[in-house]
């Protein structure tokens, strides 16, 4: 059955990396995101590439006046079909910035938490009627522990974690999957300048790697699959310790 | 939007470069950098045509969406970092194809139409840029054929600017594979007879470039045409994954690599079908192939001569020969009078393509070559050069003094420039 995807955040290099996939394989799309521009654009594009449809949709995590008319799209395109939802939204100001302006953080934790939490939450009964589908949250490796170059991020992600941690409790018990994705250094915009990047992955790899493993039902899933091994030393690291690191 | 300190190279990879890159993601990024800096694409012109050394560029992989399908009219309307390869899977099973393809199937749309590419096909198609019919450049301007412009952008290095997207008019065709006939040429006058009166849509021949005697410019002929039918099952792209050894690409060991495959064909010719890639992107299956020539690198050098000039060729591959410095990368072609810019590459002739392992001796045989080329009233391809020096260039391109006033007016203070443009003077040109 064709299978139809949200995808929370279309414009990110991520999210069109899986658009690209979903549409190889002939899914419906709801593209939703702020640049209606570039939205409108990917549609065309990917229906082109063998999407059974593809539709922009406005989303922005601070006007939840936005998220019900998403979520009518999608259901209207998937008729009996399933309801597969993944969540690429969120936003980094530079630390420094935060520092000098912190009602930044409002901003900061409606875009990588409260905003697509308050959209699952909408969303979540009408996956549990129809007892299947897939949720992927993008969530961070910068989630895992407070670090002194991003923790206000790392908050708000460990935040959309936790939350989704719970969607996956209430979600299990009626046959639909949540998968929580913390990705390592990936290739886009938002590491494009940054220093001492490492073994970055590219969208492409990380999408494939996600869509793969979420319908198997994996959990909670490392990509690169190493950055599993690197969180874990991260985490080990005791906290006396820790504090005085800058990693 | 962030500039990303960068150290890149051209695909031969003797040249490089380190400067400031930005990527945008979506065209809304594009707009704001439009006059700040060349675009570069994926990076497969050999020399520095794509390198800026302490300098900026914009680079578009990342925009490369296909923003409208006429399916009646034929015609696709394409971002400019969209590959060529990437086209070809798109269209082919809807029955179109992109009427002019280069020999790599990664080239960009905006590296396609910055040097005005041609295809195995050039005979009879013509240039890449005879099948634009409208260029949109990041600044928001579009250029259609008959626009000064047009003619400074296409073929024209970047130096127009940035380019977001261009309309291309697609060749209509039911392609599911190519049905290719290989046939031997034993010696170079049969060869350009053959070439000469070749039929095909599609024609490419190998040479053997490190032949000599009798046997000098011996190759072989590959005519191909589309075909409808069962589609081979695509193989998996293999890597290098390092750098080759030096002895690999050895004189010895390239001679006897170019016997092994001149006598893979038999004397009588054959025919086979082959995959749409493996004809038109025949080197693509191995990612990074230019690491066989190990860390030094390598040089190609293309020209192409008047059919007059066969005796120029003759004496071309008297030298490549006796150097030994061949690799078994050799080709070449029968070229139409099809071009589009001021500082488009063909002209009616044969183009000979040769990649040379960078060792000593290499750029004296190239810049030998290159005046062979220029006085035999041929030209170089800026995509393939390295070695090239300005005054080389003014009697080769005509038009260059046009073009250069074309592009200084729109840029008065040189942003567009890139490594090539500043090597070879092209926009001091009077």
């Amino acid at each position: 059955m064709t299978e139809t995807w949200i995808l929370l955040g279309a414009a990110s290099s991520m999210a069109r990396a899986m658009a690209r996939q979903l549409a190889g394989e002939g899914a419906n799309l709801v593209l939703a995101g702020r640049d209606m521009a570039d939205l409108e654009a990917q549609a065309t594009d990917l229906a082109l590439r063998g999407a059974a449809s593809a539709k922009a949709a406005r989303f922005d995590a601070r006007d939840a006046a936005t998220f019900a008319s998403i979520i009518e799209a999608a259901e209207t395109l998937a008729g009996e079909g399933p309801i597969n939802c993944a969540v690429f939204v969120g936003s980094m100001p530079p630390q420094e910035a935060i520092d000098a302006d912190p009602s930044l953080i409002d901003g900061t934790v409606t875009d990588s938490f409260t905003g697509p939490a308050r959209f699952l939450q909408m969303l979540a009964p009408k996956l549990e009627a129809k007892g299947k589908g897939l949720v992927i949250g993008v969530g961070s490796v910068a989630g895992d522990r407070g670090r002194i170059g991003n923790y206000v991020y790392g908050a708000a992600k460990s935040g959309i974690a936790t939350y989704l941690s719970g969607l996956r409790n209430r979600l299990g018990r009626s046959g639909v999957h949540v998968m929580t994705v913390k990705p390592g250094f990936v290739d886009t915009a938002m590491t494009w300048d940054v220093e001492g990047m490492f073994l970055v992955a590219s969208p492409a790899q990380v999408a494939a790697h996600m869509l793969k493993k979420g319908r198997k039902g994996r959990n909670v899933l490392y990509t690169p699959f190493f950055w599993r091994y690197i969180m874990a030393i991260i985490r080990s690291v005791p906290e006396p310790i820790f504090k005085k690191l800058s990693v | 939007m962030s500039w990303k300190k960068h150290s890149w190279a051209g695909w031969g990879r003797v040249q490089s470069a380190t400067g400031e890159l930005a990527r945008p993601e979506r065209s809304a990024a594009l707009a704001p950098l439009a006059t700040e800096a060349p675009a570069i694409g994926n990076c497969r012109s050999y020399g520095d045509a794509a390198l800026v050394s302490e300098g900026r560029a914009i680079t578009m992989t990342r925009l490369d969406k296909i923003l409208l399908f006429d399916e009646a009219d034929g015609v696709i309307h394409v971002e400019a970092g969209a590959t060529i390869a990437d086209l070809a899977r798109i269209l082919a099973p809807k029955g179109f194809l992109p009427a002019v393809m280069p020999g790599t199937g990664f080239a960009t749309i905006g590296g396609c139409i910055a040097m005005d590419v041609h295809g195995k096909n050039h005979h009879g198609a013509g240039s890449f840029g005879q099948h634009v019919t409208e260029i949109t450049l990041a600044s928001g301007k579009v250029l259609t054929p008959d626009d000064p412009l047009f003619k400074a952008t296409v073929g024209g290095l970047g130096q127009t600017g940035p380019i977001a997207s261009a309309k291309l008019k697609l060749l209509r065709a039911k392609v599911d594979v190519m049905m290719v006939t290989e046939r031997r040429a034993e010696t170079l006058e049969s060869f350009l007879d053959r070439l000469d009166e070749s039929e095909a849509t599609y024609t490419v021949g190998w040479i053997d470039a490190t032949a000599t005697g009798e046997a000098l410019g011996r190759g072989i002929l590959e005519e191909g045409e589309t075909g409808a039918g069962l589609v081979p099952p695509a193989k998996r792209g293999r890597k290098v994954p390092f750098n080759a050894p030096g002895w690999a690409l050895a004189a010895p060991v390239v001679r006897l690599f170019n016997k092994l495959y001149y006598g893979r064909v038999p004397a009588a010719g054959r025919t086979l079908v082959k995959p749409i890639d493996d004809f038109f992107f025949p080197l693509d299956r191995i990612h990074d192939w230019n690491k066989l020539y190990g860390k030094k690198g390598f040089h190609q050098f293309q020209c192409v001569v008047p059919v007059t000039a066969r005796g120029t060729l003759r004496s071309m591959l008297e030298a490549i020969a006796t150097s030994g410095l061949a690799s078994p990368l050799a080709v070449l072609k029968r070229m139409g009078p099809g071009r589009a810019g001021h500082l488009s590459f063909p002209m009616e002739g044969y183009t000979l393509a040769v990649d040379f392992r960078n060792r000593t001796g290499t750029r004296g045989l190239i810049s030998e070559l290159i005046a062979e080329a220029k006085a035999a009233g041929g030209r170089i391809y800026f995509a393939k050069d390295s070695v090239a020096r300005a005054e080389d260039i003014p009697g080769m391109y005509p038009e260059l003094a046009e073009w250069a006033e074309a592009v200084n007016a729109g840029d008065p203070e040189h942003h567009y420039e890139t490594d090539l443009t500043k090597r070879l003077s092209l926009r001091s040109a009077k």
